[in-house]
């Protein structure tokens, strides 16, 4: 079974925010990066299904990005995706010019199984995924908490809200977006980082992929207009413990 | 402008969601209709039009189908905007009914300035604005539209398809037993992702002892298995309205905020500053939760 999973490389979300000098983008420069936390359960459960299936079934991460999305396609590699494909690409790019390239690159390769996380924890589209099954003409379910494969199907379950989930069977070929808590995603081990280092990553350069005309355009970025009343108290603890303890007595809170 | 709102029905009985729908429809002074799958005994209630299709043919979960139904209801509305919750069902409908049109999709949309949708960014720090030409899908989040009052009944336009999804419904699963009801707690204590580690939830669970009140958590700390599903808060957890919340190393995802944000007060404690969590608080403690929890919690007991 030939068995692909999409990431999508990310800023720290503790980081601290700038926005650039135009005000449509984040400056990149003093960003820390790594694999969007969704995908990294994509991954793990894709690898999951290639041990599973043991001989014959092949694992192939994607990734899309400037050069440092790189690292996050190692990452992957290292959590024991066999090889990799890199769509080298500068520009901002909307969901639907995403899920297109992706589309592009993967299109003859009959994947039967697709892992994609259900959103990236930057931008929150939890749209690449669906707009790729759309594409390519597959089924897709998403928000999966759990994933079973059986013989030529699988048994999913979706999450709702309030904790209530779906149960749900299908067949491949289809896609899969996963939520968080689906497994318990493996952290790479020294010997499968020094191996992962012979898999192949293959680079295509997005503008030979004829990236379609974005259908939206960030406009504006800007910090939301503070409703919050917080108040900040810093410094010493011990100080800080004394007033918020007063604070609480003084609203009757405890 | 026309918009098709999309209501959702769950088990049978339709969700008053579309209430917060109407409400963005109507900030941007649109005509406003219906639609649903859903039965004919059970319709939401609605002065206009409500595009309805059979629930017992098309299924709760059938989103081939789903799609083929609005995109039916778009054309005979002439629809120049879908308006989804952003909610399981919403967000994995959308972006198949925005293909289906060729249209952009704003996920998420949290606000209307000047009558242009705004959507939250890198972890809502940031808000984005978005121009989109033609047709628009958009998903909302929930409660950032105050729902329009629901009063009326629909007339009624039946659709029906024979499209069809290869995914087998096999039907709901209920949440695991809440041995915990968190929706009478006055107060809640709350260990987030900054924790760290499950032995440093001991600190969370000691100020909560200290004050009398109830262990919450946030759904990482819950998915790493360092505090039980019955005490997670937010939309895949409970929701609550204590009269003091006090989050600790919680950051603030949305779907936790959506959760406690109607607690009376609420402290948060955390490392990080700019963390989401500053918007809903009253109190913000920036502190290290190992080296500060402890000094708190001997306060309290002294």
């Amino acid at each position: 079974m030939k068995i692909l999973v999409c990431v999508k490389q990310v800023p720290d979300m503790e980081s601290r925010f700038q926005v650039q000098a135009g005000g449509t983008a984040i400056e990149e420069a003093d960003l820390a990066f790594r694999v969007n936390e969704y995908d990294e359960f994509a991954i793990e459960e894709a690898v999951r299904l290639k041990e599973k299936l043991g001989e014959g079934s092949e694992l192939t991460v994607l990734s899309l990005g400037p050069q440092r999305v790189a690292e996050a396609i190692k990452k992957a590699l290292a959590m024991g995706c066999d090889q990799g494909i890199h769509i080298l690409d500068t520009a901002s790019r909307d969901p639907y010019q995403v899920a297109s390239l992706i589309y592009q690159a993967v299109k003859d390769q009959d994947f039967e199984v697709i892992f994609t996380g259900m959103q990236s924890q930057d931008l929150g589209y939890a749209q690449t995924g669906l707009l790729l099954a759309e594409l390519l003409g597959i089924e897709a379910v998403t928000t999966v908490v759990s994933f079973c494969q059986e013989g030529d199907g699988f048994l999913v379950q979706r999450e709702l809200e309030g904790g209530q989930r779906m149960n749900l069977k299908l067949q491949a070929p289809a896609l899969f977006t996963c939520q968080l808590g689906l497994n318990q995603p493996r952290y790479p081990t020294l010997p499968n980082i020094m191996k992962a280092k012979k898999k192949k990553i293959t680079q295509l350069e997005a503008a030979s992929l004829a990236p379609p005309a974005a259908r939206s355009q960030t406009t504006s970025l800007r910090p939301p207009a503070k409703k919050g009343q917080a108040k900040f108290l810093e410094g010493d603890l011990g100080a800080m413990a004394d007033q918020l303890v007063a604070e609480l007595k003084a609203k009757s809170l405890i | 402008m026309k918009a098709l709102v999309i209501a959702e029905s769950r088990e049978g009985q339709p969700l008053e969601n579309y209430l917060e729908g109407l409400s963005y429809a109507k900030a941007l002074g649109a005509e406003a209709a219906l639609f649903l799958v859903g039965a004919a005994e059970a319709l939401p209630a609605f002065a206009g039009t409500l595009f309805l299709a059979e629930v017992a043919k098309h299924l709760e979960y059938n989103p081939k189908g789903h799609k083929a139904l609005i995109l039916s209801a778009v054309e005979q509305f002439g629809a120049d905007l879908v308006i989804f919750a952003h909610s399981s069902y919403g967000w994995d409908l959308a972006p198949r009914v925005a293909q289906g049109l060729e249209a952009a999709q704003l996920s998420e949309v949290v606000e209307l300035a000047e009558g242009k949708p705004f959507l939250p960014a890198y972890n809502a720090k940031l808000r984005r604005q978005v121009e989109t030409s033609g047709k628009l899908v958009v998903t909302l989040q929930g409660g950032a539209f105050a729902p329009l009052k629901a009063g009326g009944s629909p007339q009624v336009t039946a659709l029906d398809t024979d499209r069809q999804s290869q995914v087998e419904f096999l039907g709901f699963e209920a949440a695991a037993a809440k041995e915990l009801d968190l929706t009478k707690s006055e107060i809640i204590v709350s260990a987030g992702r900054g924790v760290g580690k499950a032995e440093r939830v001991q600190l969370v669970r000691d100020l909560a002892a200290a004050i009398h009140g109830d262990l919450g958590a946030s759904r990482p700390v819950v998915d790493a298995g360092w505090v039980e599903h019955s005490h997670q808060v937010g939309t895949t957890g409970q929701s609550v309205t204590p009269k003091l919340y006090i989050a600790c190393g919680i950051s603030g995802a949305i779907q936790h905020l959506a959760g406690m944000k109607g607690s009376d007060f609420i402290v948060a404690i955390n490392k990080d500053k700019e963390a989401p969590i500053g918007e809903v608080a009253d109190l913000f403690c920036v502190a290290d939760l190992t080296q500060f929890l402890p000094i708190l919690t001997d306060k309290l007991q002294g």
